[in-house]
């Protein structure tokens, strides 16, 4: 990589660098539009993360380029994009750990809104609804007074760890499967049943849960390519949960 | 009509409660192919046997088809053991068909996809579909002939089919596909079912390490029946089977 060299963080001594950006632009509203790839040349900052550059094109150069960000600093989800081949968070990337040409393309399977931004909500949305990714409780009156039950702190940790997910939508872009078969659950819904599947207020049973990811639409379907595992900007372990998942689905079925 | 029938062909089958299949579907597609890279094992060793000389391998051919426990050969033996494979082999084929692409958008979308990653695990799961593909026909061949002539197995028989019928190159990308197809298939199996939490940076040498050393024992085999093939063209031609040596000697000493 070309820090350290070229970018020295002391003393501002640095190189500056001219950056190229290929960005794959296309727009769907637009009857006559047809994908193409459109080169802006930016010089780089210290610092700078693909967000920033991609600022500076749309404030200098061209206010028609589209792309999402709400955060800027990895929360939100929203900035993921394919950064040379492969999804990340636009925002969590510098451009010094780039070299100079950047290709940059909207993520794959999610509808397209225009150039770099898709709707990764609307999918999230059906996958959600999908696989009822909330605590389903006993149909007792929800009693606002009194007090929450009691969570083993340990247990929280591991809910948490599994919660952290921003629905970035990474995994399903970097899977073989979702590319081929439009109806995947991906790497994101697993991790969302993994985690149900830990939460002691959740009263379904594996069999419940069977009824949701117990098909080749969920977790037989995955091939265990872990494209997901690999690029997750939350470094959740998707692996894992996918493994532990997929035995349980099966001991189900026997 | 059963009511399932009905409830299926009109399309309410996600309305009903889930068929437990897929689950075990799953299960067989991983189990089949286990058994199968499993047997590829034991076979490259059995096979491999001709290393350590034409006896050896007589020997365990024999083995086979009971010698040493009716006192007598019975290549039909060999050929139950081969429907046991074709069995589990036409299980396993028909279960992964259903992970191939299966139209050109498919198929495009997903090699534009793996290029685009540039991902170890995504990449090896092409070379799975295509040498799996590969073995429907390449593998089918063998199995069958296999199957027919199990007496034919032996230090001439399976030599002269390596050099004198020509089939070298046949055994040559067989061995790589199997070998290919069998330890990516058995680093998919740890990564899905086995060891989760296990590093697949190590699991992917090991991978690399056992396809190496089967490539090298298979290819110094098949150098192996191609000497066998060539010294002894005439024997094959003539129909001759291999005597082991101890017979050859008992029939000197004899005369
Ligand atoms: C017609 C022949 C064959 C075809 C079409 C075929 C196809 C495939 C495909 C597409 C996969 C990937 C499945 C997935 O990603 O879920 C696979 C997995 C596998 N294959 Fe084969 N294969 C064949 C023969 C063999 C043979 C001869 C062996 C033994 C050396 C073998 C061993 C395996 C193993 C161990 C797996 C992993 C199983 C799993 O992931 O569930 N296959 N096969
Ligand atoms: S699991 Fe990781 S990659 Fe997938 S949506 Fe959540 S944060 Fe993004
Ligand atoms: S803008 Fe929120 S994660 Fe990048």
């Amino acid at each position: 990589m070309s820090n350290g060299q070229n970018n020295t963080a002391s003393g501002g001594k640095t190189r500056q660098r001219t950056l190229t950006f290929h960005i794959l632009r296309y727009n769907p509203q637009d009857p006559d539009s047809k994908p193409r790839m459109q080169s802006y040349q930016v010089e780089e900052a210290e610092g700078m993360t693909l967000f920033l550059a991609l600022s500076e094109i749309r404030e200098h150069q061209d206010p028609t380029l589209q792309y999402d960000f709400v955060c800027r600093a990895g929360i939100c989800g929203s900035c993921s994009m394919v950064i040379n081949g492969r999804p990340g968070l636009a925002c969590r990337t510098l451009t010094q750990d780039l070299e100079t040409d950047v290709t940059l393309a909207p993520l794959p399977v999610f509808e397209l809104i225009g150039d770099l931004s898709v709707n990764t909500g609307k999918w999230m949305r059906g996958m959600s609804e999908r696989l009822e990714t909330w605590v389903h409780t006993k149909e007792e009156e929800v009693n606002l007074s009194k007090a929450e039950s009691r969570m083993d702190p340990e247990l929280a940790e591991q809910i948490y760890e599994l919660d952290r997910c921003v629905e970035c939508g990474s995994c399903v872009a970097a899977c073989g499967t979702a590319q081929m078969r439009q109806d995947f659950v991906g790497a994101v819904g697993m991790n969302k049943i993994a985690r149900f599947k830990l939460d002691p207020r959740d009263v379904r049973t594996d069999d419940d849960f069977y009824e949701v990811v117990g098909d080749d639409s969920g977790v037989f379907g995955c091939m265990s390519l872990l494209g997901c595992h690999d690029v997750c900007p939350k470094e959740l372990p998707l692996q894992t949960q996918i493994a532990f998942l997929r035995r349980k689905m099966a001991t189900i079925g026997c | 009509m059963s009511s399932e029938t009905l409830i299926i062909q009109a399309g309410l089958s996600e309305r009903s409660r889930k068929s437990r299949l897929p689950a075990r579907l799953d299960l067989l597609q991983s189990l089949s192919g286990l058994f199968l890279a499993l047997f590829m094992w034991g076979h490259m060793f059995f096979v491999a046997s001709i290393l350590l000389g034409k006896d050896a391998m007589w020997t365990i051919t024999k083995f086979f088809e009971g010698y040493h426990f009716f006192g007598k050969a019975y290549p039909w033996l060999v050929s139950v053991v081969v429907a046991v494979v074709i069995a589990v082999f036409v299980v396993h084929a028909m279960l992964a068909v259903r992970k191939f692409p299966i139209n050109y958008r498919q198929f495009r979308v997903f090699r534009a996809h793996a290029k685009s990653m540039r991902h170890g695990d995504t990449t090896l799961w092409m070379w799975q579909v295509y040498s799996g593909f590969a073995m429907f026909f390449l593998a089918s061949a063998h199995l069958y002939q296999m199957l027919v002539w199990p007496q034919d197995i032996g230090p001439f028989g399976s030599g002269g089919r390596m050099w004198v019928d020509g089939l070298w190159p046949f055994y040559l990308v067989l061995l790589l596909l199997v070998e290919f197809h069998g330890s990516i298939g058995l680093y998919r199996l740890a990564v899905k079912w086995c060891w989760p939490n296990c590093s697949r940076e190590f699991l992917k040498k090991l991978k690399w390490g056992i396809t190496a050393f089967f490539l090298v024992l298979g290819l110094a085999t098949l150098g192996a029946y191609m000497k066998i093939g060539y010294d002894y063209q005439e024997n094959y031609k003539n129909g001759e089977r291999y005597t082991p040596t101890w017979a050859q000697q008992a029939e000197e000493s004899a005369k």
